[in-house]
């Protein structure tokens, strides 16, 4: 804010320039626009389809009856207990995995640096099934445990990687997530019939247990976390350009650890509602920002991981007759080749030829 | 031989080419040492860049002067000493200030993918904008004119990896000019880059300094380009300055050897006038009693 720099902004424009530059960014930010608002469109129908076909097929009528509180024998049941929470959570859950999946997928510039992968779902997961198994504990107490377990390892991981950045967080992220799937086989050796079923659901991401409740507090701890991502998200586009450039555009590097904790904290929330629904964090960033001409929408990003998830479980309960897979299950399946095609064609790290 | 970097008188000869009068330093370090872990790269130096003049950091491999550069930058915190913006400590000073003032294209920049060059040099603007204060009619008049100075204007809309290492390393200078700073550091700005592009780089930032009276700082490989861009050269070796002053001071054909660990001959660069070190190997000299008896121009 020097004297020079104001008088340079008072020299006489170039209008041809500015008018350049003005088309440039706004056919990039109306890209963006319209791809938002075709993902929300998106969403919506995966949504709808969600709850009101399947087995059970619910007229849009029926719908809007129910919702407004009217008691249609079955349909009410099946829509209000079943199909209707588990759309909702599986969009909640959806968003907080693209969402937390992207940015750290984008501070760290590693397409494979996504929490499923460094162990940070892991560590929730192996937490969970610690409390479950060794302290006997149920409901809330295990979602905490979860959320402490996915700091503990994400911090775990920063630290050892050290400041070298991506390549080494994936590497040391590996590694930690072999070591907790270790755990969590040794604490189920130990588990009884009882609390391995309870422990079961902490090791493949399923919407089964959907509940107003689970809702209420997932949506809670998301309606905290997305103003601070909000806050936080304008020095990923600092933080992308790599540590020297951020650092000389004046990006402080707290702020970075800020918002990879809070993407720790939605990944965890997400795995405290659903378990680690496989690779829907590792999938929603790559999907929306190739969508997004290839580059990062956090926006995008969370509502891909939310038409992942909701699809998913609509695929998972209705591929198979007779077999309700959990959705943890498709996308793995999803995500697997997606993994194998990454690695495959060297389009890992953020690198320009 | 060396220097002491403070009593050096050539630092204040330095006049601005826009007002043609002596100035000051805003940039400074003081007695700064840097380092990785426990390995010292930067060895208590201290100096002064002078304002408005093109100052140019040669030296050996690893002697540490692309570890001077990011300290100058903020990028690492002294083992001792310290560098001062404006006669404070830049460490003490809020980063997002000191963006203001002081500009920084590292080395080998890497875009993420799918970016444009307008997105790209539009986040020079950062510096500029609060939390609340978003993107305004300041910002794209920046933008504008660092892509008109550095002849990037009609790349607007392409994709930074789809371009040329040329046109790559001209929007990354755009991106640093559009931060509006006062001072510019570089990082070897030419490196990857073929003889005329790097040609065209070092003009681009002569021009600058030239008609802005920005002050640049940069390292460069080339010991050649470096004399004749620079104004004020700083020659290190072994973590410390050996030499600092106008490039026709520095250079000379003992010097070079001792920072280079090599024989040459220093004449004068036929269009510049600038010194010109000519390498002599072990091989290919006409003159053999050059190999033998060292550099006798």
């Amino acid at each position: 804010m020097s004297a020079a720099t104001d008088s340079r902004v008072g020299t006489p424009g170039m209008p041809a320039g500015v008018d350049m530059v003005r088309a440039a960014r706004s056919r990039v930010s109306r890209r963006h626009r319209l791809l938002v608002g075709a993902l929300v469109v998106a969403l919506l129908g995966v949504f709808l389809v969600r709850v009101l076909l399947g087995d059970f097929t619910v007229t849009i009528p029926d719908f809007v009856r129910i919702l407004a509180g009217e008691q249609i024998p079955g349909a009410t049941f099946v829509v209000m207990e079943s199909k209707l929470p588990r759309a909702v959570l599986g969009v909640l859950v959806g968003a907080a995995f693209g969402l937390g999946g992207s940015v750290f997928q984008t501070t760290l510039r590693n397409a494979l640096a996504s929490p499923d992968i460094i162990g940070v779902g892991m560590g929730a997961s192996a937490a969970a099934v610690f409390a479950i198994v060794v302290l006997g504990l149920q409901g809330v107490a295990v979602s905490g445990f979860a959320i402490a377990g996915a700091v503990a390892v994400a911090v775990l991981v920063r630290t050892l990687a050290g400041a070298a950045g991506g390549y080494r967080v994936v590497v040391v992220g590996v590694g930690a997530s072999a070591f907790l799937v270790a755990v969590v086989q040794y604490l189920f050796t130990r588990a009884s019939i009882y609390d391995a079923q309870a422990a079961l659901v902490w090791l493949t991401g399923s919407l089964n247990s959907a509940s107003w409740p689970a809702i209420a507090r997932t949506a809670g701890c998301l309606l905290v976390l997305l103003p601070v991502v909000a806050l936080l998200a304008g020095s990923l586009r600092l933080t992308e350009l790599g540590d020297d450039t951020a650092a000389g555009l004046g990006s402080s590097p707290r702020r970075t650890d800020a918002l990879l904790l809070v993407a720790v904290l939605l990944v965890s929330v997400g795995v405290a509602a659903a378990g680690p629904v496989a690779f829907a964090a590792f999938l929603a960033g790559p999907i929306a920002r190739a969508l997004n001409g290839g580059r990062t929408s956090l926006v995008a990003s969370a509502l891909v991981g939310s038409i992942l998830v909701v699809g998913a479980d609509h695929l998972g309960a209705y591929l198979v007759p007779d077999v309700n897979l959990p959705v943890g299950v498709v996308t793995g399946a999803l995500g697997a080749p997606f993994l194998l095609w990454l690695v495959a064609t060297g389009r890992t790290s953020r690198r320009s030829s | 031989m060396s220097i002491d970097p403070a009593t050096d008188a050539s630092t204040d000869r330095i006049t601005d080419r826009v007002t043609g009068r002596v100035t000051g330093t805003r940039l400074a370090t003081h007695d700064l040492s840097l380092g990785y872990d426990d390995r010292t790269v930067v060895d208590h130096v201290t100096t002064r860049v002078p304002d408005g003049a093109v100052t140019v950091v040669v030296g050996a491999n690893a002697c540490g002067k692309s570890t001077l550069l990011r300290g100058l930058a903020r990028l690492l915190r002294p083992g001792t000493g310290q560098v001062l913006l404006d006669g404070k400590s830049i460490h003490g000073i809020p980063t997002k200030e000191v963006a203001r003032t002081l500009g920084l294209l590292p080395q080998n920049p890497v875009a993420p993918k799918g970016v444009t060059v307008v997105d790209l040099v539009g986040r020079g603007r950062a510096p500029h904008q609060g939390r609340f204060q978003r993107w305004g009619a300041a910002d794209e008049a920046a933008v504008a004119r660092a892509l008109e100075v550095t002849g990037t204007l009609d790349l607007a809309d392409r994709v930074v990896d789809e371009l040329s290492g040329g046109q790559r390393q001209r929007v990354w200078i755009a991106m640093a000019l559009a931060q509006e700073t006062d001072l510019l550091l570089l990082d070897e700005p030419t490196t990857y880059l073929d003889v005329a592009h790097q040609v065209e780089v070092l003009d681009l930032l002569h021009d600058l300094n030239a008609t802005r009276g920005t002050t640049v700082v940069m390292v460069l490989h080339e010991l050649n380009l470096a004399a004749r861009y620079a104004d004020h050269l700083v020659a290190m070796a072994d973590g410390r300055i050996v030499a600092e002053g106008p490039p026709r001071e520095v250079i000379t054909q003992e010097r070079v050897s001792e920072v280079f660990g090599m024989q040459c001959l220093v004449v004068e660069d036929p269009v510049s006038g600038t010194p010109l070190v000519v390498p002599i190997g072990r091989h290919h000299s006409r003159r053999p009693t050059l190999v033998a008896n060292g550099a006798t121009a």
